[in-house]
């Protein structure tokens, strides 16, 4: 691609990054969530692709299929933490401690340490979703060169 | 006051869809058929969800006599669109695939297996 | 923590952590990995044991996730908004043909498969496979249906398509996946047809509320047509020989446990959400598809050279008597229940018939393959010579298929052929007629590959095969031996829930 593309590639790309990381960590409190932040996230490997060429990403194909492997243990890891109820019942909820500050009614900033266990999985399903989608786009990538096994 | 519309546009691009998928021999565009019913099914999901003048679920001190929109809806459209992407991704990798065997995405050339 | 409350969704949950960190050992060593898989399938299996065991002394078990108690379905507004699983007798016959076919699988899995040749992404995808079979098996509301329905499509095509180095492996994935997808589609939408009249997802609730509108009924249909692509009915059965003859062994039989829980759904639906406004038409439609699936699929394996796809049409054609025996005990419930009890005991008993035999066929056609690395029936012969027992347990299988005393398939088919006698004795006619076609088809194949001068010098077939397929074997042959000590602890139950149960499995959601 042009030098264009490539430097606005250079800008862009972590600032895509950032975006995605903010709409996963607000998922609990704004629109999104650990699907559309990742999803966020994964179009700037995207756009890396776009500009570069696959050579480029090709080292992240093994980095983003443990990335992906990991964010399902995790999931499924969070809804066994609330057997002590029922599988992915919320028990960190208003427990104190990590994302378990309490929500008082009524409209407020945005509390970003409440809801439980929700943001955990949000993170969980945020990297499953950067890494499954980065899989797949760097293997699109490389479809056609001599090197794509 | 926007009645069925939602759901007629839902059928049609549903129909158009179909139409796609068994009309069209090569298989990338078959895929897009694929995706054309899946948006016209997921449309028809967010449109049973909406009710007239509304307000967002989240809303702690909202007025006794509101009407709050079930969100379900919208969390089974996201689901699908979820699966969707999946199930895409797979196909395109198995199209993908196929052309680098037979050096064509037409279906009728492709077809080893028949009988 | 009552450990035993929660056995429905950890039988789900365990395969699933053990699928998604599978790859993770895969890395570090192999033989952790299948260390691994052992704990996460011996620990599945005992807990849908658990489930099975639990169901039929208790009665329906019902799991409420995310609520502060397993039993809590409704909400305070006495509305079920919560997902729910509702395990009940013919969920868990279905959850214990899922984890037999499975655990066998996987323990021929262990010798068939090449490390080199993605031996880790097969044994993830298994795993996911079976974890969303428990999962239709189990759930208890519409949309987790399609989840899981989704689950397994994507999970069985990948195992399909995973051999890209083949050329026929991907083309039958991508046309499993058209059919798969398409047919998601189609109960998607039915799903949001139901939701959108009544503003409900649990199947149960939803059972209470249906009246049998015209909007219901095209959801039937939109339901039907989904399901049946996935069950690889005729007209709608163009991937199934496709699929199952080239996707390899370990995999088709997770593949013929997956075509089986798609029928279950199907009778869930017919049965538990539409049961209220039952329709013998309905009923007949069924019976018409089951004829045809079961008359046109025998008919297309006499003209079958390779081994594969000539079982593949035995497999289809055996969905087809599932279909008949069903659609006689719907067609007929409403009027004479006890008659349409036999008619759905014939039919369900067949699935598990079916499992045993077809799988220790396709396992045998594996093992052929491996052995001599081809499968053309032309280039085949004198197997009998070298491998023994693999030729002992592809005749018990094809015997067993056909329908021929005292083996398995028999004692479910008398059953069917009686109940549609009733109906119809044409149907009866022509199932019998099918089924000696069948027979015919199988002799031409065992006589052509395992008989006759030795053509070949054949590898030997490893010793966990052997054991997988004598598992298989002893299967077939129990169930032929002992069929009333069957029918009255486990298939009788699992067809009583459908009709006479389905008040029960409603109460145990709903209360009341």
């Amino acid at each position: 691609m042009s030098v264009v593309v490539r430097t606005i590639a250079r800008i862009l790309a972590p600032v895509i990054l950032v975006f995605g990381g903010y709409v996963i960590l607000h998922g609990h409190l704004t629109p999104g969530g650990g699907f559309q932040g990742g999803a966020v996230a994964a179009s700037a490997v995207a756009l890396v692709l776009v500009a570069f060429g696959a050579p480029a990403v090709k080292r992240l194909k093994a980095p983003f299929s443990v990335l992906e492997d990991l964010g399902g243990v995790a999931f499924v890891v969070l809804g066994f933490l609330g057997l002590g109820f029922t599988f992915f019942a919320n028990s960190l909820a208003g427990m104190g401690s990590l994302f378990g500050t309490p929500v008082p009614p009524g409209p407020n900033p945005g509390y970003l340490n409440t809801a439980g266990t929700l943001p955990l999985m949000n993170w969980a399903v945020g990297l499953k979703v950067i890494g499954g989608l980065g899989t797949v786009l760097v293997l699109f990538g490389l479809v056609g060169r001599d090197d794509d096994r | 006051m926007i009645g069925n519309t939602p759901f007629v546009v839902c059928m049609i691009l549903v129909a158009l869809g179909l139409w796609a998928l068994l009309s069209r021999r090569n298989l990338i565009k078959i895929v897009i058929g694929i995706k054309i019913i899946e948006n016209g099914v997921n449309l028809f999901l967010v449109a049973t969800g909406y009710v007239q003048d509304g307000i967002v679920p989240i809303y702690t001190y909202a007025p006794p006599d509101a009407t709050m929109v079930l969100p379900t809806p919208q969390a089974l459209t996201l689901t699908s669109i979820v699966i969707g992407l999946a199930t895409t991704a797979l196909m395109l990798a198995f199209a993908v695939v196929i052309h680098r065997h037979k050096k064509t995405l037409d279906g009728r050339k492709v077809t080893e297996l028949s009988g | 923590m009552n450990l035993a409350a929660h056995a429905p969704i950890l039988a789900i949950a365990v395969p699933l952590l053990g699928g998604f960190a599978l790859p993770l050992w895969g890395k570090i060593h192999p033989s952790l990995r299948n260390l691994w898989l052992a704990l996460v399938a011996s620990l599945t299996a005992a807990l849908t044991g658990f489930v099975a065991v639990q169901v039929l002394t208790t009665g329906v078990q019902v799991y409420t996730l995310g609520a502060s108690s397993p039993g809590e379905t409704l909400s305070p507004g006495g509305f079920p908004i919560r997902i729910v699983l509702t395990v009940d007798a013919l969920s868990a016959f279905m959850g214990a043909i899922a984890t037999l076919l499975a655990v066998v699988a996987f323990t021929y899995a262990w010798r068939y498969l090449e490390e080199e040749e993605g031996k880790t992404l097969a044994l993830t995808l298994g795993t996911l496979l079976w974890a969303g079979m428990l999962g239709m098996a189990f759930t208890g509301d519409l949309f987790n249906l399609f989840v899981f329905f989704e689950v397994t499509s994507i999970a069985a095509c990948g195992l399909i398509g995973y051999r890209t180095w083949t050329s026929r492996g991907p083309e039958a994935a991508f046309k499993t996946m058209v059919m798969y997808t398409v047919g998601g589609l189609f109960v998607l939408l039915a799903i949001a047809l139901l939701y959108g009249e009544y503003g409900a997802l649990n199947l149960a609730y939803l059972a209470r509320l249906i009246q049998g509108t015209t909007v219901d009924r095209i959801a039937l249909g939109l339901l039907l047509g989904g399901f049946l692509m996935k069950v690889g009915a005729v007209p709608l059965h163009m991937w199934a020989p496709d699929a199952y003859g080239e996707a390899p062994a370990q995999a088709v039989i997770l593949l013929v446990a997956n075509t089986q829980t798609s029928l279950y759904a199907l009778f869930r639906i017919l049965f538990t959400l539409y049961g209220g406004v039952a329709d013998p038409a309905i009923g007949w439609l069924v019976v018409g598809l089951g004829m045809l699936t079961l008359v046109v699929a025998a008919l297309m394996a006499v003209v079958q050279m390779d081994l594969g796809r000539l079982v593949a049409f035995g497999a289809v054609s055996q969905i087809g008597y599932m279909l008949l025996g069903v659609g006689v005990g719907l067609t007929v419930i409403s009027s004479q229940p006890a008659f349409g009890l036999v008619a759905i005991q014939g039919g369900i008993f067949h699935m598990l018939n079916d499992a045993v035999a077809i799988g220790l066929l396709f396992l045998a056609v594996g093992a052929v393959e491996k052995a001599t690395g081809n499968r053309d029936l032309g280039n085949l012969g004198g197997l009998g010579h070298d491998l023994g027992w693999t030729t002992g347990f592809f005749l018990v299988g094809s015997l067993a298929l056909a329908g021929i005393p005292p083996l398995n398939g028999f004692a479910s088919k008398l059953m069917i052929y009686e109940s549609s006698f009733a109906l119809s004795p044409i149907l009866a006619a022509l199932a019998i007629l099918a089924s000696i076609l069948l027979l015919a088809v199988f002799v031409r194949a065992f006589q052509g590959a395992f008989l006759g001068p030795r053509l070949a010098s054949p590898k030997p077939v490893p010793t966990a095969m052997l054991v997988a397929m004598g598992v298989l074997a002893l299967g077939v042959l129990a169930l032929g031996l002992f069929p009333e000590l069957v029918v009255r602890h486990l298939v009788e139950p699992a067809a009583k829930a459908l009709w006479e149960g389905r008040e029960a499995y409603l109460r145990a959601v709903l209360g009341g």
